[in-house]
């Protein structure tokens, strides 16, 4: 039991944590200076969801791990966030396509989430729902612009969300950890929240001009610590200094 | 990003303390809702807002620099104009 809210706690974290990181390599690269801050915004967002949701997890654990030590010091198989998030960058388009899928999930996550009988979890959610809610808003007008934009704005837009679609089922994924705590009345069962996350991104593309893709084949593996390619190389940027110089603090 | 797609807006934050919105900066955006986001991005990331205006700056009409000696300086001389210029009673007390 403990060890299922762990991981489920940890899976939250990672999530967090891994988009903060990618969304941080916009920083000083952004297309605009108002884009540039705005991303870092909702990057320092993830990562302070990630701290709480890190935090919780070496106090369920009990071990003695603290939050720079998950996030720092576990080996890329240890890690449980799901594959849409770890996605690199690409051109802006896909960022944002990558934001939308995600925040479009989390926002009504999160507001199930304040319901948990864990009141830890339901604390953190009631936080991270305000900022969810920004997120959506913030990727959807962009979504919208580019989508019914120029030619090639629409193109490149519509090439991300074709290209991270196949990401988005793994959202919904349930095992036996997520199962027993949703039984538990701690988790929430993610196909509760399948229709309102659709009707979302139907709502978007609709004006944005854009194609929602059908279901299709989805990828998997993010949650069992089997990621991508480039994964491995935003863990050795994420975590070098506390591997460099270990125990480092602020 | 030119000029011509996003175009400069002006923006007024209500701080939490302040009763009127204050002029704090500009930003680039290519519409009303862009630039809204926009300067809730670069002006109130420290809490400093409770309400955001933004008004494309080429609405704003400002006065001549030119003129500046006709419109302001005949006031210089009407120093009856500040309250300080008068006696206040003992009795009224704090204004």
């Amino acid at each position: 039991m403990t060890s299922d809210l762990f991981t489920y706690t940890l899976r939250l974290a990672d999530d967090a944590a891994i988009l903060g990181q990618r969304l941080g390599e916009w920083c000083g690269h952004a297309p605009t200076l108002e884009e540039d801050i705005g991303l870092a915004n909702v990057a320092l967002d993830h990562i302070g969801q990630a701290r709480n949701l890190y935090s919780y997890a070496g106090e369920v654990e009990g071990a003695g791990r603290d939050e720079d030590q998950l996030c720092f010091l576990r080996k890329e198989r240890e890690f449980g966030n799901c594959l849409l998030v770890e996605q690199p960058n690409g051109d802006f388009a896909q960022t944002i396509a990558r934001q939308l899928f995600f925040s479009a999930f989390m926002l009504p996550f999160w507001r199930k989430l304040t319901g948990s009988r864990d009141e830890t979890l339901a604390a953190i959610a009631a936080k991270a729902e305000k900022e969810a809610a920004y997120h959506l808003r913030h990727s959807g007008e962009w979504t919208i612009r580019l989508g019914d934009g120029t030619a090639e704005s629409r193109a490149r837009m519509q090439d991300a969300i074709d290209l991270l679609w196949p990401y988005t089922g793994e959202l919904f994924e349930v095992d036996g950890v997520v199962e027993r705590l949703v039984a538990d009345g701690i988790a929430v069962d993610p196909e509760t929240i399948r229709d309102e996350w659709h009707a979302t991104l139907r709502r978007v593309c609709d004006e944005a001009t854009l194609t929602l893709p059908p279901v299709g084949w989805m990828q998997s593996g993010g949650r069992s610590g089997r990621h991508s390619e480039s994964f491995g190389h935003l863990l050795s940027e994420m975590q070098y200094m506390q591997r460099a110089y270990p125990g480092m603090r602020w | 990003m030119t000029e011509k797609t996003t175009p400069l807006w002006e923006v007024f934050i209500r701080s939490r303390t302040g009763m009127a919105h204050r002029h704090c900066g500009s930003v680039h955006a290519a519409d009303a809702e862009m630039a809204l986001q926009a300067a809730r991005d670069v002006y109130t990331r420290r809490g400093e807002g409770l309400s955001i205006w933004v008004v494309p700056s080429s609405e704003i009409i400002a006065s001549d620099p030119a003129q500046k000696d006709e419109l302001f300086e005949p006031t210089a001389s009407k120093i009856y104009r500040h309250p300080t210029f008068y006696e206040i009673p003992e009795e009224v007390g704090n204004m």
